[in-house]
């Protein structure tokens, strides 16, 4: 067993990328996540691990510092919320465009604009669909717990260098600012030249070697056909995901009539609601996906010709239930229910918008 | 065969060179058009990194712009930026590689405009990292349009009855600002249109490889430069024209040599 230790979302996410070997971090300060970067500079790991914290001018410079230092092979990472991501949209898209690894964390806030520092998931739309310029997807990982903030550091890493591609921990103002127990792993080396010569050394501007050719990190290329090749090949990787990478959780879908879809602090929310809703005699089951790009469609299709209907909770004017309809394709019907604003509904506010929306008609029909 | 070929062939032999392409740079003919300055700079780089023996430890950064492509010529590791975004890519391979020798290249919309910030800061913060800072008053690749250091009176496709300073304001001093800065280590402004020049610049770009190496703080070398599709004028033409008005504005020279400041002249007294 790892070290236990009482912990803030934010706070952990500094914890975890010092312990996996995480190489450097570029960030600038935004409410609510500044806690990841404060954190970073009071444990100084330039002194441990040899990790390197950058604060830098703007999110645009802190994502082309990490587009550089990706460059060169190491494990590196910014975290930012809402209005800084929009920022970093160039960089995302130039990151994705030239194959490189990195981790970005998005504790997300209201908007649009300035909005509220206040929880929400509205992001959500910009985090699965691309968000920047081109046809690109992020890996997207959505931790409902601040365990989960923890265990998605190491696991983007590891999902980042597996398909060279920026992975995204999608978490809110609820998981960021949340104290909870949680179990850290120990320590982890950085990897050395050698490991990353190993792992990255086809691609890495790590310096040219004479009896290599010269490496070139770029997005660009002039000619339509070449263009389009490098478009499918990201194609084919998305879709590599989709078939290897999908992630959820199942609560009491078995003999569920009704199912919520919800992710992170609005599936925590839910699973209360769960309970409420099962003491009153309703089936009532969650599936809440872990990974929102790659979306768990299959297990939603799965159960669309079994339940009566799913609901789609989430803190935004509902981006994901579009996603779920999809997924259903018809089958059965697909409500959403949310707040908006900074505005954390109650399990019984979901419950009583379950009630509305299926229940008090269904059981007119019967 | 004639008299005056005989004469050549007699002289063109191995033992006759005094000048031979730096082995860094490839044989691919570069897109540049005929009179650009970026071909020369391009070349002195190369001639630098391979006289300091430096290949196999030197990560270029490229723009977007006119030099885009510096990667396609010079035979090193390259990683391309965003518009305005190399010295924040240069600063993030910097800081993680410290032991590498990095350098960005940029034209003068990409560092003076829309990466005003980047650049800013990236000397401020005394950057390890050698800048090349191509200024021909011009945006050469999208066609001709105004940039931040275009003359007053300058005509461009964006100000076709010239920069008239009510619309437009001034053009930008930019490296006389960052001189003030106290990250900057060597700041000085260079030209490539004369052999004395160009001899110039290249002692001006191992200067500021060497105080990459001595981690002196940020080496910035603009070299102003011509361009003559820009300018719509012939190369010959282009080089008085930047005589006449660029150096006015733009005067060549060292603008600091100091090595990066001294912090506790900055330092809080409690």
């Amino acid at each position: 067993m790892g070290e236990l230790r009482l912990m803030k979302g934010n706070e952990v996410i500094a914890e975890a990328a010092i312990r996996c070997g995480c190489d450097g971090y570029f960030g600038y300060p935004i409410t609510p996540q500044s806690e990841v970067m404060e954190t970073l500079m009071t444990l100084r790991p330039w002194e441990s691990t040899g990790m390197v914290v950058l604060q830098a001018e703007s999110e645009i410079a802190s994502i082309h510092m990490v587009y550089g230092a990706a460059g060169a092979g190491k494990r590196v990472m910014t975290s930012s919320s809402s209005p800084g991501i929009s920022l970093m949209a160039e960089g995302i898209s130039y990151i994705a465009g030239s194959e490189l690894p990195c981790v970005i964390v998005n504790v997300q806030r209201g908007g649009p604009g300035l909005g509220t520092i206040q929880p929400s998931q509205a992001d959500y739309n910009q985090a699965t669909k691309g968000g920047g310029h081109g046809d690109y997807s992020l890996l997207v990982l959505a931790p409902a717990s601040v365990q989960e903030m923890h265990d998605f550091v190491i696991l983007g890493f590891e999902l980042a260098f597996k398909f060279r591609n920026p992975v995204m921990i999608l978490a809110d103002g609820v998981i960021g600012q949340l104290m909870e127990k949680v179990e850290l792993i120990d320590q982890r080396p950085r990897w050395t030249n050698e490991q990353i010569s190993e792992i990255s050394g086809d691609w890495a501007t790590i310096g040219k070697s004479k009896v290599r050719k010269k490496h070139v990190i770029t997005s660009l290329e002039m000619d339509s056909n070449m263009m389009e090749n490098n478009n499918l090949r990201l194609q084919a990787k998305y879709n590599k995901m989709k078939a290897e990478e999908v992630r959820y959780e199942e609560i009491n879908c078995d003999d569920a009539e009704y199912i919520i879809v919800a992710f992170g602090s609005a599936a925590r929310i839910c699973q209360k609601t769960v309970q409420i809703a099962r003491r009153k005699g309703v089936k009532l089951g969650l599936i809440r996906p872990i990974t929102l790009f790659p979306f768990p469609e299959k297990i939603i299709s799965g159960y669309a010709s079994r339940v009566k209907g799913f609901l789609s909770v989430e803190f935004n004017a509902g981006q994901m239930v579009n996603d779920i309809r999809l997924a259903v394709n018809g089958k059965t019907r697909v409500e959403y229910f949310g707040r908006m604003g900074g505005i954390v509904p109650t399990p019984d506010e979901v419950e009583e918008a379950l009630e509305q929306r299926f229940l008090k008609e269904d059981l007119c029909r019967y | 065969m004639s008299v005056l070929t005989e004469k050549i062939n007699a002289i063109i032999k191995p033992e006759n060179l005094v000048y031979s392409k730096s082995p860094l740079l490839n044989d691919d003919s570069m897109h540049y058009c005929p009179g650009c300055s970026h071909g020369v700079v391009h070349r002195l780089i190369a001639e630098v990194i391979d006289e300091m023996g430096i290949q196999e430890e030197t990560i270029g950064v490229s723009p977007v712009g006119c030099a885009v492509f510096a990667y396609n010529y010079i035979d090193i590791d390259w990683q391309e930026a965003a518009h305005g975004r190399a010295p924040a890519v240069a600063t993030g391979i910097k800081r993680v590689m410290p032991e590498k020798y990095v350098f960005s290249y940029q034209g003068d919309g990409d560092l003076a405009a829309i990466g005003t910030a980047e650049t800013f800061h990236a000397v401020n913060r005394g950057e390890n990292i050698v800048m090349i800072f191509i200024n021909n008053a011009i945006y050469g690749m999208t066609g001709g349009q105004m940039a931040p250091t275009t003359l007053v009176g300058q005509i461009t496709s964006t100000t076709p009855h010239g920069r008239n300073v009510d619309l437009n304001g001034y053009p930008l001093k930019i490296t006389e600002l960052l001189a003030q800065l106290p990250g900057a280590a060597f700041v000085t402004r260079q030209s490539v249109q004369t052999p004395a020049a160009v001899r110039k610049t290249k002692k001006a770009i191992r200067k500021a490889f060497e105080i990459q190496a001595q981690k002196k703080g940020t080496a910035f070398v603009e070299v102003v430069s011509t361009c003559s599709s820009g300018w719509k004028l012939s190369p010959v033409a282009s080089n008085k024209w930047m005589e006449e008005n660029m150096f006015p504005q733009y005067p060549l020279g060292d603008l600091k040599d100091t090595g990066r400041a001294d912090a506790s002249l900055y330092k809080v007294k409690g």
